[in-house]
């Protein structure tokens, strides 16, 4: 089986992996890098439980290959802390109590950043909108809103 | 899922994605967000991937009465380019999958996929807009409304490349607008219509329609065109029901009430838009 080499930025640190260019992104990011705060929901690119920011956007990482995003820079859950704080987003999650099981947390947080990114001040349709691809089998949806609110609003 | 095995090639220039497609079974890799689904599936095994994503295929320009946009702009960049673009195709792109879509999904892919479905397809219809096709013998533009020919089937020959999508800016004292009701789980539209109408002295003088997710293709409805000039704008849904008989649908009685439904909204949104009446 032929393999292909890819250099990926992971949370900042060079990774250097060789795989088949079948590869999906989220098993990449999970068996060779360890990282397996990426969750696996549907597998069929609709829960969204899988993203992650690819040099800064949100993209759902069962549907691109490694090998689509060699010399890119990857930001997954576990990369938004710094010095052990928690990242704003992560504290409003904490503080509103955005999360039940917390399955889909990571990628509701990280579309949550994409969004924030683009657009500071979102109103309620906004945020839920932006969120549209991120499915909450808890169907807490209402915290998960309001986390994202008080995030845009710094009131964490 | 993982897809099957297939040969990967990613593509530095055009000329060597051609080449690479010399494979009867290789396939253009573009966003992604069609084709890596229909592979974990196995609906699709490409032989060989010709990944375009580093081409110098992105962006959008406009050039005189036209808007081109390269075939790797994703829906995204599209709508942040937004200057100018016309209603009925940056509302349909805006109504595309959700966030992470957009910001993968690609214009050019949409179109070279030709999903029955596509939202995009029916604004790139409506608007008269036009496929850049390239090969090793030249380059062709082909009309949108003879580009596709069937279910995810194009005019597209093996070893060509679609590099743009050209899309005329809408004329003075027109205005056009995209209309759909979607599927709520899959985001994908049960009917969708983009329409597009130019007044003259008060009057609808001529009306362009595509239509999406209602038969094997992205189409044009030249009947229902005509009904909505004969009426000056404001055709009732038994005559829209009427026009559409002449067309080869695929609609049960609720799919096909929401296509008149979808025709009458986006009508009225074009035709206010076309007189300076919109609200706001």
């Amino acid at each position: 089986m032929a393999s292909a080499e890819v250099t990926l930025t992971v949370n900042g640190s060079l990774r250097q992996l060789e795989l088949e260019p079948r590869t999906l992104l989220v098993h990449a990011l999970r068996d060779q890098c360890e990282l397996t705060g990426t969750k696996i929901g549907c597998d069929t690119s609709q829960c969204g439980a899988c993203t992650v920011l690819v040099d800064g956007r949100a993209v759902k990482s069962c549907t691109v290959l490694a090998v689509q995003v060699d010399g890119k820079s990857i930001q997954t859950i576990e990369g938004l802390s710094e010095d052990g704080e928690l990242h704003p987003v992560q504290q409003a999650f904490r503080k509103h109590h955005g999360l039940q099981c917390g399955y889909c947390t990571p990628g509701m947080i990280l579309t949550s950043i994409d969004l924030l990114e683009r657009n500071p001040s979102p109103d309620e349709h906004d945020i839920r909108r932006a969120l549209s691809g991120n499915l909450c089998r808890c169907t807490g949806y209402h915290t998960i809103v309001e986390s994202v609110q008080a995030a845009a609003s710094a009131d964490a | 899922m993982i897809p099957a095995a297939f040969d990967y090639v990613r593509a530095e220039t055009v000329d060597e994605a051609i080449a690479a497609l010399a494979d009867p079974d290789a396939k253009v890799l573009a966003g992604g967000m069609s084709l890596l689904p229909m592979m974990k599936l196995r609906l699709a095994r490409p032989s060989v991937l010709v990944d375009i994503g580093r081409l110098d295929l992105r962006g959008v320009t406009h050039a005189g009465d036209t808007i081109e946009i390269a075939a790797m702009t994703t829906y995204d960049e599209l709508l942040r380019s937004d200057d100018g673009l016309p209603d009925a195709l940056r509302e349909a792109v805006a109504t595309v999958g959700d966030l992470q879509v957009r910001n993968s999904g690609t214009v050019g892919g949409s179109i070279a996929h030709a999903d029955p479905a596509s939202d995009v397809s029916a604004a790139f219809v409506a608007l008269g807009g036009r496929a850049r096709l390239q090969s090793a013998g030249g380059t062709r533009e082909v009309p949108a409304d003879e580009f596709f020919v069937g279910v995810y089937t194009t005019v597209l020959r093996p070893q060509e490349l679609l590099t743009a999508v050209v899309i005329p800016v809408d004329p003075p004292g027109s205005g056009s607008a995209y209309a759909s009701v979607e599927n709520d789980a899959s985001g994908y539209p049960l009917a969708g219509a983009a329409v597009q109408v130019q007044v003259a002295g008060g009057q609808v003088a001529s009306c362009r329609i595509g239509l999406t997710a209602v038969a094997a293709h992205p189409l044009r409805a030249p009947a229902v065109e005509s009904a909505v000039v004969a009426q000056d704008g404001a055709p009732g849904s038994a005559a829209i029901a009427a026009a559409l008989e002449e067309l080869p649908l695929h609609v049960d009685d609720y799919r096909a009430h929401l296509l008149t439904v979808v025709i009458r909204r986006a009508v009225e949104t074009a035709c206010a838009r076309a007189r300076g009446e919109e609200q706001a």
